[in-house]
């Protein structure tokens, strides 16, 4: 015997596993183990074989790697004994996998045992091969299976069955081999082998068109009297489960009925007496009987239509809805999302008990049937459903708001039937559950509200209200703020009232506090303080009364430690400051942002697979403009030339929408990345790139970058840290005299790619007189080092535009 | 009908028996386990006995200490038949559970969790009898049962 075999039974080595109290002295156990399975390995013990494997199977299933006990699997298996065979067999289902070389080694071993008389060992290397056969066995090892269909032994025939399944799944080349011996299998009477024979059909079903259609033909009359049969089979004691006679065989009968009928009315026709006396006579009060007519429901909805059954399926489904057990419930909810495609109405009749369901204590049924309900609204009923959906919403817990959320806020933009509704909506949705509306769906509020000319005050006033409720819903705060920003003075002044709207009395101080107390609120998102500095700058033009308080405000932000705030608040403050004459120009109230454009930018990003740089983007500082990043600057200089300035534009204007370019601005390399990125994207969608640019740049954000590229400057925004001084000189650049960008609007001044000690990398652009939408770029690479560059690569990353 | 593992696991969440119809590296077994342990230990009698997780929808029950999982496909659409959803039957897969357990008990009396630990081998061997690649082989007591029998005269 090897000495350093340990030798404890498979029995003791459990209990020690067993008595460990931490996982690291299970670990140790587990490694001493291993450590004598591997000796005994390496000293080819025989004795302990069988035992060590045994030892390996459970390690296995602890989870620890037991990889160097599969040779022992193959030993054991060649091995003459059946017992041997069996645990070798064993080791080799669970430790090994289809993708492993070892297979080859087995294949033979198995094809051996394959042709073997016993039938105990013929049974085993089925039961292997089965389960880990891979495609190349299967080629080498179907005509064996094959054979064995017809063996004496049923319970060979059974095994052999699901083993061929496997193989016409691994090469469905085959599949035509064992069309035939299944239609002998299917007239049998042995459960087992009646059972795995229709598995097999079913699967050949799915593989082969040519053996669907056969079996269609050839086998729906038999199989539908072997369906009578089981149900009217009298009791048989070994099948028998709470009254029925193997509800399993009644199942797969069902289900392969199910495949043989969809499509076919002759097939469905010939079944439908039967299904009928299955979906009347099944008693429902056991599991196993309930699971039958879950499955029959499922047949009569997808076989050709016969009337009468549906109506009889629907109203299974009726009765399972109302059912106290929550298993039936929940294949009940599972079924009518089915049966929507096939009779809408029926399924409606339905609502208010589903509506319920969405409340249930269960996770599993609420999911199931906010799902359905999301099926079931259509524009008659979505007002009905909405208020339920979004009364719950204030109950729901934490865990399922995000779910709901999302739901709500897909159908409120789908079947709002007006504005004011959709508004109303949203506006109860941010404050119950502002926190999980993703930043699409709250950008789209905001462009619905800057085109509902008639219904700014009514919003801005109502979110007033709904921010005095509830204080800790950031992204109703930043809907807030930014619409406080555009129309405090519709606040302040109850203008345009609605007749359904009780006045109230704000004052412009009252304003101001609500973006101050934001502001001042540390737990909010960088981008959301940011959104307020900019509706301060608004606000400061629109209440001349609170500028000096305003102004107070923004300089406290001089010296914050945030960058970006830090740089809002000194150019605003300089903008407040200096720039007097132009500042009520500058902070006019953003264009009408083009619904359109939006809805199709959305839909677009939505479908297109996020792109690295939009990924990389999202990163910076500003989740929420992670779309624009990509907003091409090029477009932006394009416009003063090309396309007419949006209807209420003005030198001024044009400067703030330059300002509004997002451009991420936090000093960090990538940045320079990002210039290129949006200096090279070529502009999408012609039509209406003012818009483009601005709609999306709800926050603005006045960036170094901009005005850097604007001024020719080009400087990487990673060494131009917003300074204060600096940052003046470029705004004084710009303050007398706005109108200087649009002259250097048709050419795009050369941009410095990369600069460093060894390399620069110039950008020249020009723009083809014949083709005004093509850039060419040329690019000058200089060698500043005093070494030669060879195998030099050059790799740039672009936005994808999809355009 | 589509199985894709069983696992049994007693209520301290350690797994008693696992056997995967699908290759799974170890340490996605071991996060899968892991995952699933945590989301159904969690729930109560109450609440039903499904649980959709990633691309698996989960039928447990649990008898005394032990819980049985089974994982399912959440949806196998047919190929050739895009319409025919053949959606997995919960119900079964849960009276599937229930024919295992009982088979157990026939053979071990009253199966609990130590019977499956000290005899691993045998509970593996009688699942083997009762499913091979993720579908149902056989469901008489007494056909699962005649092998196991057999081997154990013959030791």
């Amino acid at each position: 015997m090897n000495p350093f075999s340990s030798g404890t039974r498979l029995r003791d080595m459990i209990r020690a596993i067993r008595a460990c109290k931490t996982a690291a002295e299970e670990r140790a156990v587990i490694r001493k183990e291993c450590a004598s399975i591997r000796a005994a390995i390496s000293d080819n013990d025989q004795t302990f074989r069988h035992r060590n494997l045994a030892k390996l199977m459970f390690i296995h299933m602890l989870g620890y790697p037991t990889h160097f006990g599969q040779m022992e699997c193959l030993k054991l298996i060649a091995a003459p004994g059946f017992a041997e065979k069996r645990i070798g067999y064993l080791g080799l289902m669970l430790l090994l996998d289809e993708r492993q070389e070892v297979l080859m080694l087995v294949t033979n071993s198995l094809k051996q045992d394959l042709n073997q008389n016993n039938q105990h060992i013929v049974g085993l290397a089925l039961c292997a091969l089965g389960n880990i056969c891979s495609a190349d066995m299967a080629r080498d090892l179907a005509p064996e299976v094959e054979k064995l269909l017809q063996f004496r032994d049923p319970n060979i025939r059974k095994k052999a069955a699901l083993c061929s399944i496997r193989i016409i799944k691994k090469v469905p080349d085959l599949a035509d081999n064992f069309v035939d011996p299944v239609v002998s299998l299917l007239k049998e009477k042995h459960h087992g082998v009646l059972l795995t024979g229709i598995q097999l059909c079913t699967d050949l079903c799915k593989v082969n068109e040519e053996a669907l259609e056969y079996f269609r033909k050839k086998c729906t009359e038999g199989l539908v009297r072997s369906l009578k049969d089981v149900v009217n089979s009298p009791y048989v004691p070994e099948y028998d489960i709470s009254g029925i006679a193997d509800p399993f065989l009644h199942i797969r009968l069902l289900r392969v009925l199910r495949i043989l009928g969809h499509g076919d009315a002759d097939a469905s026709d010939c079944m439908s007496d039967i299904l009928a006396q299955v979906a009347t006579k099944t008693e429902s009060h056991k599991n196993a009987g309930n699971a039958i007519l879950y499955e029959c429901v499922g047949t009569i909805m997808s076989v050709e239509d016969n009337g009468g059954l549906r109506v009889l399926a629907i109203n299974i489904l009726g009765r399972f809805l109302s059912n106290r057990d929550n298993n039936i419930r929940y294949v009940a909810l599972n079924m009518l999302m089915k049966a929507i495609a096939v009779d809408a109405q029926a399924v409606q009749r339905h609502r208010a008990t589903i509506l319920e369901c969405v409340k249930d204590l269960d996770a599993s049924i609420r999911k199931r049937a906010l799902e359905l309900v999301y099926l079931l609204v259509n524009e008659s009923n979505v007002k009905p459903l909405m208020k339920e959906l979004v009364d719950y919403l204030e109950v729901s817990d934490q865990g399922f708001k995000g779910d709901l959320t999302a739901k709500i806020c897909s159908i409120v933009e789908k079947f709002s039937p007006d504005k004011i509704w959709y508004i109303d909506q949203m506006l109860k949705v941010l404050s119950e559950a502002g926190n999980f509306v993703k930043a699409s769906v709250w950008h789209a509020l905001v462009v619905v509200i800057t085109n509902a000319s008639n219904l700014q005050g009514y919003s801005v006033r109502s979110l007033y209200r709904a921010i005095q409720i509830s204080r800790d819903q950031e992204t109703l705060i930043r809907v807030a703020v930014w619409c406080i920003g555009e129309y405090g003075d519709m606040l302040v002044n109850n203008i345009e009232m609605l007749d359904i709207e009780e006045p109230i009395t704000v004052t412009e101080s009252d304003a101001v506090d609500v973006v101050e107390i934001a502001i001042k609120n540390h737990s909010l998102n960088l981008t959301t303080r940011a959104m307020c500095l900019i509706a301060l700058l608004k606000l400061s033009s629109r209440f001349p009364s609170c500028s000096q308080r305003i102004k107070e405000i923004i300089a406290q932000y001089k010296g914050s430690l945030l960058l970006e705030l830090q740089q809002r608040s000194v150019e605003f403050n300089s903008i407040i400051g200096k720039h007097k004459n132009i500042r009520s120009a500058l902070v006019e109230r953003m264009p009408v942002l083009d619904e359109a454009t939006y809805n199709g930018r959305r839909a677009r990003s939505a479908s297109a697979a996020v792109s690295t740089s939009l990924e990389f983007a999202s990163n910076l500082s500003n989740g929420v403009i992670a779309r624009t990043d990509v907003a091409p600057l090029v477009d932006l200089l394009d416009m003063g030339a090309d396309e007419p300035v949006p209807p209420c534009s003005s030198g001024g204007n044009f400067l703030l929408d330059l300002i509004d370019v997002d451009m991420p601005s936090s000093s960090s390399q990538s940045d320079v990345l990002l210039d290129l990125l949006s200096a090279w994207s070529p502009p999408p969608q012609k039509g209406s790139p003012t818009t483009d640019i601005i709609l999306l740049n709800q926050d603005d954000k006045p960036s170094v970058n901009a005005l850097d590229i604007l001024s020719s400057s080009m400087v990487p925004s990673g060494e131009a840290k917003p300074t204060g001084p600096y940052m003046m000189d470029l705004l004084d650049v710009f303050g007398p005299n706005p109108a200087t960008p649009e002259e250097s609007g048709p050419t795009f001044p050369p941009i410095v790619a990369y600069e460093s000690s060894a390399l620069t990398i110039i950008f020249n652009f020009s723009k083809r007189p014949e083709n005004p939408q093509m850039t060419d770029i040329e690019a000058m690479f200089t060698n500043k080092s005093s070494d030669v560059y060879t195998d030099f690569v050059f790799q740039a990353a672009v936005p994808k535009v999809n355009a | 009908m589509g199985i894709r593992f069983v696992l049994m696991v007693n209520k301290q969440g350690q797994t008693r028996l696992a056997q995967y119809y699908e290759y799974l590296t170890l340490e996605e077994r071991r996060a899968l386990e892991g995952e699933i342990v945590r989301k159904c230990l969690a729930r109560n009698e109450q609440q039903c006995s499904f649980v959709e997780h990633r691309t698996y929808k989960i039928v447990y029950r649990r008898y005394a200490s032990l819980f049985f999982l089974v994982g399912v496909d959440n949806e196998e659409v047919s190929r050739a038949h895009t319409f025919t959803i053949m959606c997995p039957n919960e119900l079964a897969i849960l009276e599937f559970i229930h024919l295992l357990v009982e088979t157990m008990d026939r053979h071990f009396g009253n199966v609990c969790e130590l019977d499956i630990m000290f005899h691993l081998e045998k509970a593996h061997f009688m699942l083997e009898e009762m499913v091979m690649n993720g579908c149902i082989v056989e469901t008489s007591k007494a056909n699962i049962l005649a092998p196991i029998q057999l081997m154990d005269k013959a030791s």
